[in-house]
């Protein structure tokens, strides 16, 4: 297969003029608990206020302080966010890592790196830029427990002469940072210029890498998906919120808490519309978020893996007895403690089917910032038509690094808060049961304490149409198969498929979650490089709608990308697809605790397709 | 007594005009004799006595005999039957999600001493308006007779097993925890148990109360010390109890210092004694004392033994509008597009 004119002509360029503009992958290598948040995060908002795509992930210990921590920020002009395998320009300010960083370096990398390390000599193939930190930093600030805290924006300073950070917008980015902190503010605008003037004096550019002005990012938001979460949570309305802290979910409940603070206080009597409790474990935290749901409010609980794994029992009480409630996911990497700071889809199957018994529970599937935003807000919705928990399975990728969107819309729907009986309903129906389905979608209508309407006794044991205690055969299997009837509704009220690529060949794509922008990535070099197209459509909820289906017919082979390594998604496929669909299957699968990369996706692709394609050197 | 004269002829009705009947469940499935069943009637007894609507009650339970016992009192209100030791969270976001509805729980000594002791020592804490009443047999009766935590050291089983760990004393931990109001009673001391669940209802906290009730089919033996002639022989009563209702003017006039008898459960009736001068509910060392001293005599003190009437409840340190969460219409719980347009701002 021979490559398109396209990647012949990018790859001569590279080599040739060596020029890369805006397109390149940041590293800052530093240990924890240094101070070296604020200045990546001013970094990238930097590059994204000059109108640059940028994305950037925190690669970060299961530490309080003291261990290694990798950020990158990859500069994408075509806008590619999803994370790069290559770095291409390092920050090296860690001792324990630093020679390892740098051996791990492709040929025509650039390494900044803090004096003392001593990097120059390790590789002839790379361009080295040594700055005296400690020196420079004594300089700008005389109070010795406070340098710590500016030493790392000094290498902000030095990109910007190196790699043409505007100062400007470096600047502007400090002050909405830091804005009210004069001191703080004074302080690290000094570190930066401090950084700025040695690179300047100094530093003679020798790498090939640079910034130029886009306008790829006007009106555009940055913002992390757990904080996106919690703002759909509070447009949807959330009133009682229990929760557990667990990384990475935490974030979620505690960006919410604020802006319930700030949005949610009764101007005239300054009280809450809202209760929000740090319960003493997960399953107290989804016990309380089940009684309020059974009462009525819309409630939400937040958490991870473990947690997920300890909400069993109660998700199949809720399930069965029929409660709405909404629960967030961010996963990470299990089973047990695993890698509490590392990212997955690894929960998707057991979550599906979470509890003993028949269970099986809507998933939906946030693949960016703004489906978080906006799947949250679905949740409730869903959770109250069906009477039911739902989940939003999000992961620590999308969940805690920041990314770019439009601006979030504010909803024009009014909620949805389902089937409650009132005198209306009563007259229509006759004789109310609260498990007795009237509509024919499997739905009852349901009463709430002090709504005025008849009660019933809510239970996990076993019940026939009244709500009576019933050992009954037939009102058993009769419920169960009302609670199937429930699930098939669900199909037409979750969000479908999405077609991101479109083609008529025989290669299908399928991807979920945050590994959509890698799979997108990966579609356009699978183009580019062995001159294949592919149709991607992206799954955004479980149960799945007969578009999967008709998907899957249009094409011979399919690939159903994941982030775990038991092939899931895959798995909740072949519990319901026939077995001609089944056949045409396959799995990309990656479960390292990082973020999948397009290369990967391609890799495999490629080799699943047997093309031994090889990749593009450079001299 | 809070209800009207009755005239020949009429049904008793309380002073919102219902009968007793509509305080009452289903048919009870639990054994002929079973404490759990005084404990319910005396439940539906205090309701219809203090008036309480019961549309505005919800009724929570665990899993287990006591918990079944939700069902056989109380029929007109809603009820939710929960998972093994989790009735305290459920409750919990119940009465958040509507702080108006008075909630009323029955958990037994498996279900708050074993699997449920987690949940239990934290609504202790955090004083949430309900009434816990722990249903207490010393063993598991629904899975047919394995010992509870709170079975005494040196009692033995049916099958000949003795239990030789230390029995948890509910009552104990609750008020180290800062519990406001426990008690502890035996189910077939009506007096006390109704006069206890009346109090119960007006206090604006947590309620904690340990029912002796003693199992007729696994626990009530020779050598158990939940048995019924066991609780008989060795109750100690704090003292006379007589809750007199906000809105009737009633006085009690009784003799001090002669000996408590308990009621059996062939229905023989109680004598209630004035209280020992020197207790004072409010003091918790003295409770605590009182409650290990009586231990260590293989007695049970009954009665109230601490209370703490003033203390803020959970709903309060939460600073909720007044009107129920769960009623909240969208204009008060979606922000305006005003502040939306701000959030965005900020983020840009």
């Amino acid at each position: 297969m021979s490559l398109p004119d396209a990647a012949v002509e990018d790859a001569v360029a590279r080599m040739t003029t060596g020029q890369v503009v805006n397109d390149f992958n940041i590293q800052i290598s530093t240990v924890n608990g240094s101070g070296s948040q604020t200045a990546n995060l001013l970094l990238m908002r930097a590059i994204f206020q000059m109108g640059i795509p940028v994305s950037g992930k925190n690669l970060f210990p299961s530490n309080i302080a003291g261990l290694p921590t990798w950020y990158t920020i990859r500069i994408s002009k075509d806008g590619y966010v999803g994370r790069q395998r290559d770095v291409d320009f390092l920050i090296a300010m860690n001792r324990a890592t630093a020679r390892d960083d740098v051996m791990a370096l492709p040929p025509r990398a650039a390494v900044v790196y803090d004096e003392p390390l001593e990097l120059s000599g390790l590789r002839d193939d790379v361009s080295f830029y040594p700055v005296p930190f400690d020196k420079l930093v004594a300089e700008v600030c005389s109070d010795a427990k406070l340098r710590r805290l500016v030493r790392n924006v000094i290498y902000d300073g030095v990109l910007a002469k190196i790699l043409g950070v505007d100062m400007a917008q470096l600047e502007l980015a400090l002050n909405r940072q830091l804005g009210r902190k004069v001191k703080a503010l004074a302080l690290n605008q000094a570190a930066l210029q401090a950084g700025f003037e040695f690179a300047d004096q100094h530093l003679t550019k020798e790498d090939r890498f640079s910034l130029a002005p886009m306008d790829a990012t006007q009106g555009k938001i940055l913002i992390d998906g757990n904080a996106a979460a919690a703002l759909g949570a509070l447009m949807a309305g959330v009133t009682v919120v229990a929760w557990y802290p667990i990384t990475p979910s935490s974030s979620l409940c505690e960006t919410l808490i604020e802006y319930l603070r700030k949005y949610r206080i009764d101007a005239e009597t300054g009280k809450a519309t809202f209760a929000v409790v740090q319960a003493e474990d997960e399953v107290a935290a989804i016990g309380m978020a089940l009684g309020a749901g059974w009462s009525g409010a819309r409630s939400m609980t937040s958490t991870s893996g473990p947690g997920i794994s300890l909400m069993s029992e109660f998700a199949g009480l809720g399930y069965y007895a029929e409660v709405p409630t909404v629960i967030f996911d961010i996963q990470r990497v299990g089973p047990s403690t695993g890698l509490p700071t590392r990212t997955s889809q690894g929960d998707i199957l057991s979550t599906a089917v979470l509890s003993h018994g028949d269970s099986k529970h809507v998933l939906l599937l946030p693949s960016s910032v703004k489906e978080c935003y906006v799947m949250a807000q679905q949740a409730f919705d869903i959770a109250e038509r069906l009477q039911t928990p739902v989940f939003v399975m999000s992961d620590l990728d999308l969940g805690m690094n920041n990314w770019m969107s439009e601006p979030f819309d504010y909803p024009e729907k009014p909620m949805d808060r389902g089937k409650l009986l009132d005198d209306e309903v009563l007259t229509k129906i006759g004789k109310w049961g609260r498990y007795r389905d009237v509509d024919g979608d499997g739905i009852p209508y349901r009463t709430i304490p002090g709504d005025g309407m008849p009660t019933y006794f809510c239970r996990g044991s076993g019940h026939n149409e009244l709500a009576e205690y019933s050992e009954s055969a037939t009102d058993y299997e009769d419920n169960l198969k009302r609670l199937n009837q429930k699930f098939e509704t669900a199909r037409k009220l979750v969000p479908g498929l999405v077609v991101e690529r479109a083609s008529d060949g025989p290669i299908g794509v399928i991807a979920y979650g945050s590994s959509h922008w890698s799979t997108i990535e990966s579609c356009d070099q699978l183009v580019k490089m062995a001159g294949v197209t592919v149709e991607y459509a992206r799954l955004r909820a479980y149960p799945f709608y007969s578009d999967l289906g008709e998907f899957i017919d249009r094409h011979e082979r399919i690939y159903v990308i994941e982030q775990n390594r038991d092939a899931q998604l895959l798995s909740l496929m072949r519990m319901e697809l026939s077995p001609s669909r089944l056949v045409k299957l396959r799995s990309v699968l990656h479960y390292s605790g990082l973020p999948i990369d397009a290369q990967t996706i391609t890799e495999s692709v490629l080799a699943q397709e047997g093309c031994d394609l090889e990749p593009v050197e450079e001299s | 007594m809070s209800t009207t004269t009755p005239s020949p002829g009429k049904k008793k009705i309380n002073r919102i005009g219902l009968e007793v009947r509509t305080y009452r469940g289903g048919k009870t499935t639990l054994c002929a004799g079973c404490g759990h069943n005084a404990i319910s009637e005396r439940i539906v007894d205090a309701f219809f006595d203090m008036g309480v609507d019961p549309s505005s009650v919800i009724k929570l339970s665990g899993i287990g005999c006591s918990s079944k016992s939700p069902a056989y009192f109380l029929g007109g209100s809603h009820g939710f039957n929960a998972v093994h030791g989790r009735m305290p969270s459920v409750g919990t976001g119940a009465v958040m999600a509507n702080k108006k509805m008075i909630a009323i729980g029955t958990s037994g000594d498996g279900d708050t001493g074993a699997i449920g002791v987690g949940q239990f020592v934290h609504m202790m804490r955090r004083n949430l308006p309900f009434i816990y009443i722990i249903e207490d047999n010393g063993c598991y009766g629904l899975t047919k007779g394995q010992f509870s935590p709170t079975a005494d050291l040196g009692s033995k089983l049916k099958t000949g097993v003795v239990n030789d760990l230390p029995p948890i004393d509910t009552c104990a931990l609750a008020i180290e925890l800062g519990a406001t109001f426990v008690a502890r009673s035996f189910s077939g001391d009506k007096k006390q148990l109704l006069a206890i669940l009346k109090s119960a209802l007006s206090h604006r906290g947590t309620a904690m109360i340990d029912v002796i009730s003693p199992c007729v089919t696994f626990n009530d033996h020779e050598g158990s010390t939940k048995s019924y002639a066991y609780a008989r022989d060795h109750d100690e009563p704090l003292g006379e109890i007589n809750f007199v209702p906000y809105f009737e003017d009633i006085e009690v006039d009784y003799e001090p210092g002669t000996t408590q008898e308990v009621s059996l459960h062939d229905g023989s009736k109680i004598l209630l004694k004035k209280l020992d001068e020197n207790y004072d509910p409010t003091d918790r060392l003295q409770a605590l004392r009182i409650l290990h001293e009586t231990a260590r005599r293989d007695e049970f003190a009954t009665g109230v033994l601490y209370v703490e009437p003033d203390k803020d409840d959970f709903i309060e340190l939460l600073n909720l509008v007044d009107e129920p969460l769960a009623s909240l219409t969208a204009d008060r719980i979606r922000p305006p597009r005003k502040a939306f347009k701000e959030m965005m701002e900020n983020l840009r």
